[in-house]
């Protein structure tokens, strides 16, 4: 039955490995966790999964594999009398408490109660007298009897087991959805370590050789910081259209970062680039700047970056005169290629879902272009664009 | 050994089942969450819980790995020479033990806590795979194995600012401590100030969670900035009425500059205590 779980989470892309599994078994091995399904899921997680942007996927693949088990570990496990005396007593209020008087008093429900546990046998649900679910019973949880001693329905500790990952907590903190004002902050880090790099300070050797030999041989050490790895950046965002609030978006994360980039240039194009580009999009038609001035002026160790949907008809970046705006005499391609060639570093950022891909032909022909190297704007994306262009 | 919880630290049962299955199963506990939910706390308490000794190895963006095996000081060794110090002679006066090395030779138990480890370098985390593993290195200058006499119980913290490599959290337990809610944050700040009056509380707290709801923040206020919010109330004597507003969103809070600790933050909620006030 376990194994069916090790393979499910597999199955739902928890990154498992066969060692921590093995960590799991040892530890119910040795008794780590009591035979309660809520220990297990706390336990299961702890060993399985190690970051909480999995969490959300974990709980899925839980909450499929071991539907209705909880119900069943409630039938074999003894539920202690004191337990349910403070349970009840923390649950019931003043009318409550009236409530009980009618049924003659709370020694006596908690001797009926007491007098049920002993006849009863096994798992029971619905009916009228048995302790279970959703019964009218005055014992069991989720019942509708007002008189009802509450069995297992603690809220603010979870002890429903079933609630912690049906809840679904964590789902705001999973790697795949799309940037939003939540996770930027995380996205800004992903794009901070793409931008810094090395310690600060390293042995100057010659300075501390010079040194010495003038200091008659007593040792003089001199430190020099250390180059940073300051990361120039040319972004380029499609603008115009649909694609407005997520180039926005982009932009500001971008902007947000550039604190940590020792250059970042901007520029804006409309669906594919051509041999005009601009920075100002309100005077975009007066004030231009020609792309073959950009490969001239920025040099090759600048890091490109494309935003866009990259959404249109295939003509517009194949044919000469594509252009939705104006008559360009060479195709988006051509142009394309040939930045590519003078920045071989480069990544397309495409908000669009990754699943819609395939079915855009205009896609498939920028992806072609770029080598690939086309990344959704998930936090995910993110980190794998920033990879390729820091390695 | 199985850790409770203590009386100056609330730990949910989650938390406390990562605990024991960490200290049962000998590995190390990776601690994730908001920065003040009392990542550091949990290390200091578990080893008053249980009296252990605590060693704390705080990580820098410069720390390496090594430091916290050993260093070899070697320029002093080599002044020394210099000078003619009879100390020269023997390599392990120069050997300076890192907290690792202390944790492993102790003669009880400890716990190790190293602290924010996503603050060092990308690599820092693969150097440590095999230590953390066998709880054993070598010494290459003075040839010796060091190896662990008792299992530390290590603990590892981390704000997220750098992804740890999958080898690494392989051997890790992991837990994320969540932001407390409302229930365990009356647990929380019951510990911490037993004789606090009840309205008081939950006017504050009432306050706290709007103030964490307003969107935008840059730093939205944790636990530790409860307390300390809750600490200049009670020094000021500020009643409970001050907090209560028919409309509470028209009023800015006293004493709010210790929930938010950054400007834009006051500012931006500043104005939206304005502009509530305006469409009135």
């Amino acid at each position: 039955m376990l194994t069916g779980f090790f393979l499910k989470l597999k199955q739902a892309k928890v990154p498992v490995s066969i060692k921590e599994w093995l960590t799991l078994m040892e530890g119910m091995q040795k008794k780590v966790i009591g035979p309660s399904i809520d220990e297990f899921y706390f336990l299961s997680r702890t060993t399985l999964v190690k970051d909480e942007a999995n969490f959300d996927k974990f709980d899925r693949a839980f909450a499929e594999h071991f539907k209705g088990v909880e119900t069943l570990l409630g039938a074999e496990a003894d539920i202690p009398i004191e337990w349910l005396l403070k349970q009840a007593e923390l649950n019931l209020t003043p009318e409550e408490k009236a409530l009980i008087e009618s049924l003659g008093g709370w020694e006596k429900l908690m001797e009926t109660l007491k007098k049920r546990l002993e006849e009863q046998k096994g798992r029971h649900q619905g009916g009228s007298k048995w302790i279970g679910t959703a019964g009218t019973s005055p014992f069991g949880a989720y019942g509708y009897n007002p008189e009802g001693v509450r069995i297992g329905q603690d809220r603010s500790r979870n002890r429903s087991a079933v609630k912690v990952w049906d809840q679904r907590e964590y789902r705001n903190l999973d790697g795949d959805t799309e940037l939003g004002t939540r996770n930027i902050k995380v996205a800004l880090r992903r794009l901070r370590k793409f931008a810094r790099d090395g310690a600060p300070e390293e042995l100057d050797l010659d300075a501390t050789i010079d040194k010495t030999a003038r200091n008659a041989g007593y040792l003089d050490l001199h430190m020099r910081p250390e180059r940073h790895n300051a990361v120039k950046v040319l972004l380029f965002l499609d603008i115009g259209g649909s694609m407005d609030d997520h180039v926005r978006l982009l932009e500001e994360l971008f902007s947000a970062a550039k604190t940590e980039f020792k250059h970042l240039e901007y520029f804006y194009f409309h669906n594919c680039l051509y041999d005009f580009v601009w920075k100002d999009n309100r005077r975009r038609h007066a004030e231009r700047t020609r792309t073959a001035e950009i490969m001239h002026k920025y040099g090759h160790d600048y890091k490109l970056v494309f935003v866009g949907d990259a959404t249109m008809s295939p003509y517009e970046i194949l044919q000469p005169g594509g252009s939705i705006e104006y008559h360009n005499e060479e195709a988006g391609a051509v142009w394309m290629r040939r930045m590519l060639d003078v920045y071989p570093r480069a990544v397309w950022l495409n908000p669009e879902p990754e699943q819609l891909w395939p079915y855009r032909q205009s896609i498939a022909v920028l992806r072609e272009i770029m080598g690939g190297r086309m990344y959704p704007t998930t936090i995910e994306g993110l980190e794998r664009a920033m990879r390729y262009l820091s390695k | 050994m199985r850790f409770k919880g203590s009386d100056t630290y609330v730990a949910t049962d989650d938390l406390k089942l990562a605990v024991n299955a960490a200290i049962t199963l000998q590995r190390p506990l990776l601690v994730k969450g908001e920065p003040g939910t009392g990542k550091t706390k949990l290390a200091e308490e578990v080893a008053q819980a249980l009296g252990l000794p605590l060693l704390e190895w705080h990580i820098k963006s410069t720390t390496k790995a090594q430091q916290g095996l050993y260093e070899y000081d070697a320029v002093s060794r080599l002044r020394d020479s210099q000078l003619g110090d009879p100390r020269v002679h023997e390599i392990s006066n120069y050997i300076v033990k890192g907290m690792l090395w202390q944790a492993l030779t102790a003669d009880t138990p400890v716990v190790l806590l190293i602290d924010e480890v996503d603050k060092a370098d990308i690599e820092f985390p693969n150097d440590l795979l095999r230590e953390l593993d066998r709880m054993e290195f070598f010494v290459y200058e003075t040839r010796e194995l060091v190896k662990a006499k008792h299992r530390p119980i290590v603990f590892i913290t981390s704000n997220n600012e750098k992804e740890l490599p999958d080898a690494f959290l392989r051997r890790c337990f992991f837990h994320y401590i969540r932001f407390p809610d409302k229930e365990t944050m009356e647990r929380i700040v019951d510990v911490h100030f037993p004789g606090i009056k009840k309205t008081l509380l939950r006017e504050a707290l009432e306050v706290f969670f709007e103030v964490r709801e307003v969107p935008g923040l840059k730093k939205k206020p944790s636990t530790s900035e409860l307390l300390d919010w809750l600490k200049l109330l009670l020094a000021e004597d500020i009643p409970p009425d001050a907090l209560r507003s028919k409309d509470r969103k028209t009023i800015v809070p006293p004493l709010h500059g210790a929930l938010l600790k950054n400007e834009q933050d006051v500012h931006l909620f500043e104005r939206l205590v304005f502009m509530a006030r305006q469409n009135r």
